[in-house]
């Protein structure tokens, strides 16, 4: 049996860019076992009946792995569930005549397109400088050709799993891009096929990250809202990934910057 | 080799920091990055970092009396004396602590700058952080006091002019003469309990900023941080204390 809660939501509206936004208040009942996107789903209905604007938010999958869904709930991204990105969280979560405040993510790398949706190109921009590695194409290889330790592997799933939400730079107190940057990067890094383009990646996620966000202090706020849990060991391998690769003789290693 | 990806006006990422600086001599590529800088940081701050524990170190002469504390402060002036002329090998000290003074406090000046461009509207509800500690929040006011307080400690005990007893070369006499007045006391307990709040968190970041990391010693670097803070810090208060309660005098 579900119960019904009744809430008060404050929510950050703004028509554009460009626009001065102010938080609005609604109030909804909702049963605690709907997600918080549904929630916001019937916000939106009951909007539309009125024939007023309905909340423009950001969500794909519902199901924690896309990246989409996005969102700044009491203070914290993603909400106050650790380890839990926006489309899993359940109103259970909260209690009867919570007042929930809902603020889009704040960065200037993330321009706000319109009420809580922002626009994340910027993570994009930093994949295309280097989040791949490059395989010739010609017969398929044998499986099981290159040995992965079994460590290597499961540090790379662990880095693999970010989505891209953004959650990091949000919660950041810096707007820092670096735990997603560096999760990426090290994906690769960490395994034998990412070698030969190592150096010369990590230097070009890097520096096209920094044209976006802000800078590291170690906070540690990115790991405790990031919904995949991702470690700022991957930060602190990235930096010294970072060093390796100005200091590298790269014209001896036949590797040029990219880009 | 970046994929060519067609661009709309308005969809695009957006211009922040501008690209990075291109340069013939990899060092100046590098300090120029973020990243780089908090190398930068780091390292200087391990090297400032030796230097407060040394200073820390030399100052417990003060518990064996005047003579040796004179002794002390005067064998710094001697150091690889007679390979070195009087006074050189403290002087070449003294420049290296100002370079890695002025690199620290350029890299967090410039880190800083950026920090603040990087959020230009500010979240409009309260956040409720998780991880931040009062130390990492405060890191450029805790540097700023030990800043201050720096200067104000060369003129108190160096050059001597905020000093009214300073007696040129007399150390024991113009650290107590110093201590003996409870202001001034105070100005150096509270600084060193800002310079310990800086390297409680100043003493783990080095770690991340240079990728130690190694879940062999991973749980041991707070515990490092909070030791090494409370040791100096700890320690350096103790010295106006025991001038006031009598025990040096
Ligand atoms: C005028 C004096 C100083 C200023 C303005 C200053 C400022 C800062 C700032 C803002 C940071 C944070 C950087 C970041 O996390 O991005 C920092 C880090 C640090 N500071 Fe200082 N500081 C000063 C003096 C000192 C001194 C005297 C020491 C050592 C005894 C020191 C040791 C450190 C260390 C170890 C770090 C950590 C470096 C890292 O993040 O990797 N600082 N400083
Ligand atoms: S590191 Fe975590 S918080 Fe950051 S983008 Fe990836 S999944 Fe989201
Ligand atoms: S909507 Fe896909 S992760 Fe939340």
């Amino acid at each position: 049996m579900s119960t019904t809660l009744n809430l008060k939501l404050k929510v950050w509206r703004q028509e554009s860019a460009d626009d001065v936004g102010a938080f609005e208040y609604y109030d909804v009942a909702v049963a605690d076992d709907a997600s918080f996107l549904e929630m916001l789903d019937y916000v939106n209905e009951g909007l539309i009946l009125d024939d007023r604007e309905p909340i423009a938010f950001d969500h794909d999958c519902r199901e924690g792995i896309c990246g989409s869904c996005s969102l700044m709930i009491d203070g914290q991204a993603h909400g106050p569930q650790k380890g839990t990105a926006t489309c899993q969280l359940f109103m259970r979560k909260f209690s009867d005549g919570d007042e929930i405040v809902v603020e889009p993510w704040r960065a200037a790398g993330f321009p706000l397109v319109k009420d809580l949706a922002v626009n994340r190109a910027a993570f994009d921009r930093i994949i295309e400088a280097g989040g791949y590695i490059s395989v010739n194409t010609g017969a398929a290889p044998d499986a099981n050709i290159t040995l992965v330790p079994k460590e290597a592997a499961d540090a790379a799933m662990d880095a693999a799993a970010c989505i891209g939400c953004g959650a990091c730079v949000a919660a950041c107190p810096n707007s820092a891009g670096n735990l997603f940057t560096a999760a990426k990067l090290q994906h690769l890094n960490l395994l034998p096929q990412g070698q030969p383009e190592r150096l010369a990646r990590t230097e070009a996620m890097v520096e096209k990250m920094e044209e976006f966000f802000g800078s590291c202090t170690n906070h540690g706020e990115c790991q405790e809202a990031c919904p995949k849990e991702i470690s700022v060991d991957f930060i602190a391998m990235m930096n010294r990934d970072y060093l390796k690769a100005k200091l590298a003789n790269r014209k001896r290693s036949g590797q040029k910057k990219f880009g | 080799m970046t994929q060519a990806t067609e661009s709309r006006p308005g969809a695009d990422a957006p211009e922040v920091n501008g690209p990075p600086k291109q340069s013939r001599f990899w060092i100046v590529e590098f300090y120029s990055s973020a990243i780089g800088k908090k190398w930068v940081m780091a390292l200087t701050g391990i090297g400032l970092m030796g230097f407060v524990l040394v200073h820390m170190v030399g100052n417990l002469k003060m518990f064996l009396g005047r003579t040796e504390f004179d002794h002390y402060a005067e064998s710094l002036r001697t150091l690889l004396y007679p390979i070195f002329p009087h006074g050189v090998v403290l002087w070449i000290f003294r420049i290296g602590l100002i370079v890695m003074f002025g690199f620290h406090i350029h890299s967090a000046y410039t880190l800083t700058r950026m920090n603040h461009r990087a959020r230009p509207i500010k979240y409009q509800s309260p956040r409720d952080y998780v991880a931040v500690t009062f130390a990492s929040r405060t890191m450029r006011w805790t540097g700023i006091i030990i800043g201050l307080y720096l200067i104000f400690h060369l003129a108190d005990l160096t050059w001597g002019f905020a000093n009214p007893d300073f007696v040129r070369g007399a150390a024991y006499d113009n650290l107590v003469a110093s201590f003996e007045r409870w202001p001034i006391a105070i100005i150096y307990i509270l600084a060193n309990i800002a310079l310990g709040i800086h390297l409680f968190h100043g003493g783990w970041s080095i770690f991340q900023s240079t990728g130690m990391n190694n879940p062999r010693y991973n749980s041991a670097r707070r515990g490092f941080a909070a030791g090494f803070a409370i040791l100096v810090a700890g320690i350096n208060c103790l010295f106006p204390i025991a001038v006031l309660a009598g025990v040096v005098h």
